[in-house]
């Protein structure tokens, strides 16, 4: 299932990646080589076999539903690129 | 007390406790070679001043004799862990100046037994790739060189400096991290011991996540002692990280030394591969009769997915990859790129934040995660997974203990030889690691010789689930009968 530059184009919007037109071409190329690499894989009958979800058996842990952090807001605001009263800020969204 | 940087970590920790040299002066020869060896650009932030006042601290618990495991053992950290207020930038641009408010899990444990922070080490960006080539800051340098050349050679990856900062003694440890062999195959391309756990054993809280499902942390040092120590402090249940495992944390170094008299070692006949380089054949059968030799029978086993490994690496990996560096997007940290609307400012943030190998994994990761793809190699990736790990408890159920294998296909190689055009030919140096983290398990690298242009070659040893204790113990007995290597210093 070779990709093709529209689904390149598609597949780099999708990742929210700018992708310039020169740029497709090397990226058709690259993913089509890793695609081509992983191919090998229909070769191996997984009849009957289950996908792994957890490579360790274990159970999910659960814990009592209850406030146990908070009160930084400063903190997880203070590596924003903008920030004003505890919000981020962001290009305008909603007309 | 001439060179303290000479010192093993042991060796450090027994001098201090009997105070032989104080911690600020073994912090200060380990700065002092540091500064010396900006060359291998193996540290991408020191941290002298905190460095200096955490080995103080250590210095009075020592004098009160309130020491604790890794009191005053000054130690390098993968740029992929969280320090508080210490920059942190998966060596990314889109990290930017990112300055952590909190500190991850494992080195929390490191400075709460007392260790002391040199600084940041190099990785490649996002711990994607094998060479510490990708890292925004440039690659790092191995301190050892082909016999007679000068041509500056890889230390490997994705944990590159701290295998470069540890080989070179500009540390006695180092923190790595280990996706699909980021720290065995480092470990064994510049001569030192690195392991990395069982999936769950080491907690991934304030990790910078590539993927999930594969990721470890775990340490680098010159002996396998001195990594027993350092796993024995970073080990352990963490309520943070909901895959890190409930269970005890034995003493690690109590497991050095044991006999393995009577272990059964597999050796997979499918790690022979074609065209396999002939010293490599001859450090593996020389490894079993070491082991032998030592009393352990050495039998053939069969794993017979292992080819299918690393195609089936590369689709989980990026579709984890793809979903965990989602959170990349210019709003909440890091840098941003401004632009007219809001996915304007997404697409450039990601475009200019991200490497090209990065963005090759996101973008391949996107695409097996996209509808009407899922199936095809997602799920079947994940199915051959599932094959992959039971090939491995086939062999275990056998009553074998631990296989023998090369840790790497080749020594090291020199910056910019590998992965120019073709990323499958980079993506191949992971072929025997890569395995270990399929199946969770863990997975130690312990040099084993030195090829015929004189560089590192290691081997790696894999264990059951949760036995780190028996890879401690059998690469003890490789270490005793290989002995150990360092470089020439020329930096």
């Amino acid at each position: 299932m070779p990709v093709d530059p529209t689904t390149v184009r598609r597949i780099a919007h999708l990742a929210r990646i700018a992708v310039a037109e020169s740029e497709v071409a090397d990226l058709q190329a690259e993913l089509n080589s890793m695609l081509a690499f992983v191919e090998q894989l229909s070769e191996v009958d997984i009849e009957g076999v289950e996908a792994m979800t957890s490579v360790t058996p274990m159970e999910l842990k659960q814990r009592e539903d209850k406030v146990n952090d908070g009160g930084i807001a400063d903190d997880i605001v203070r590596n924003a690129p903008a920030a004003e009263n505890h919000f981020f800020v962001v290009p305008k969204v909603v007309e | 007390m001439s060179d303290l940087t000479f010192l093993t970590l042991a060796q450090a920790r027994d001098g201090l406790r009997r105070k032989s040299f104080s911690a600020a002066e073994l912090t200060d020869e380990h700065l002092a070679a540091i500064e010396r060896a900006r060359g291998l650009n193996a540290f991408v932030l020191e941290t002298p001043e905190q460095a200096r006042a955490m080995a103080k601290a250590a210095d009075t618990r020592l004098r009160s004799g309130a020491a604790q495991p890794l009191e005053g053992l000054p130690l390098g950290v993968k740029d992929l862990f969280a320090t508080r207020d210490v920059r942190t930038t998966a060596c990314s641009r889109i990290l930017d100046n990112f300055v952590p408010t909190y500190e991850s899990t494992v080195t929390a444990s490191l400075w709460r037994d007392g260790a002391v922070l040199l600084g940041k080490c190099n990785n490649d960006e996002f711990a994607m790739g094998s060479s510490n080539e990708t890292s925004i800051f440039g690659p790092a340098v191995s301190p050892w060189r082909r016999r007679g050349s000068n041509a500056p050679l890889v230390p490997g990856g994705s944990s590159g400096g701290s295998a470069a900062a540890v080989a070179a003694m500009l540390c006695v440890g180092a923190l790595g991290t280990d996706t699909g062999g980021s720290i065995r195959q480092p470990a064994a391309l510049s001569g030192i011991v690195g392991i990395k756990p069982t999936y769950g054993r080491c907690s991934r809280w304030g990790v910078v996540a590539y993927a999930s499902s594969l990721d470890q942390p775990g340490p680098f040092a010159r002996t396998v002692r001195d990594a027993a120590i350092l796993l024995t402090s970073m080990a352990g249940h963490d309520p943070k990280d909901s895959t890190s495992v409930d269970r005890r944390v034995p003493d690690y170094e109590a497991a050095v030394g044991r006999s393995i008299k009577g272990m059964r070692i597999g050796i997979p006949k499918e790690y022979r591969l074609d065209g396999m380089a002939a010293e490599i054949e001859t450090l593996w059968e020389r490894a079993a009769k070491w082991l032998e030799a030592a009393g352990a029978q050495v039998v053939e086993v069969s794993l017979p997915h292992t080819k299918y490994a690393l195609p089936a690496y590369y689709i989980v990996a990026p579709a984890e990859a793809s979903s965990n560096l989602a959170r990349y997007d210019g709003v909440r940290y890091g840098r941003r790129v401004a632009g007219g609307d809001i996915n304007a400012m997404y697409e450039g943030t990601r475009r200019e934040g991200f490497g090209p190998e990065v963005r090759r994994r996101i973008m391949i990761g996107t695409y097996v995660l996209s509808a009407g793809y899922y199936d095809a190699y997602y799920v079947r990736a994940q199915k051959v997974r599932t094959l992959i790990k039971r090939d491995f408890e086939d062999c275990f159920a056998q009553g074998v203990g631990a296989i023998l294998t090369p840790a790497t296909p080749s020594p090291a190689f020199g910056i910019g030889e590998q992965g120019d055009g073709d990323p499958v030919g980079m993506y191949l140096n992971d072929v025997f690691t890569v395995t270990v983290n399929m199946a969770g398990l863990p997975g130690i690298s312990v040099p084993g010789g030195l090829s015929a242009q004189g560089l590192p070659l290691g081997l790696q040893l894999i264990g059951r689930p949760f036995d780190e204790e028996t890879l401690f113990a059998l690469a003890q007995v490789i270490e005793d009968a290989a002995g150990r290597f360092t470089p020439q210093k020329w930096w």
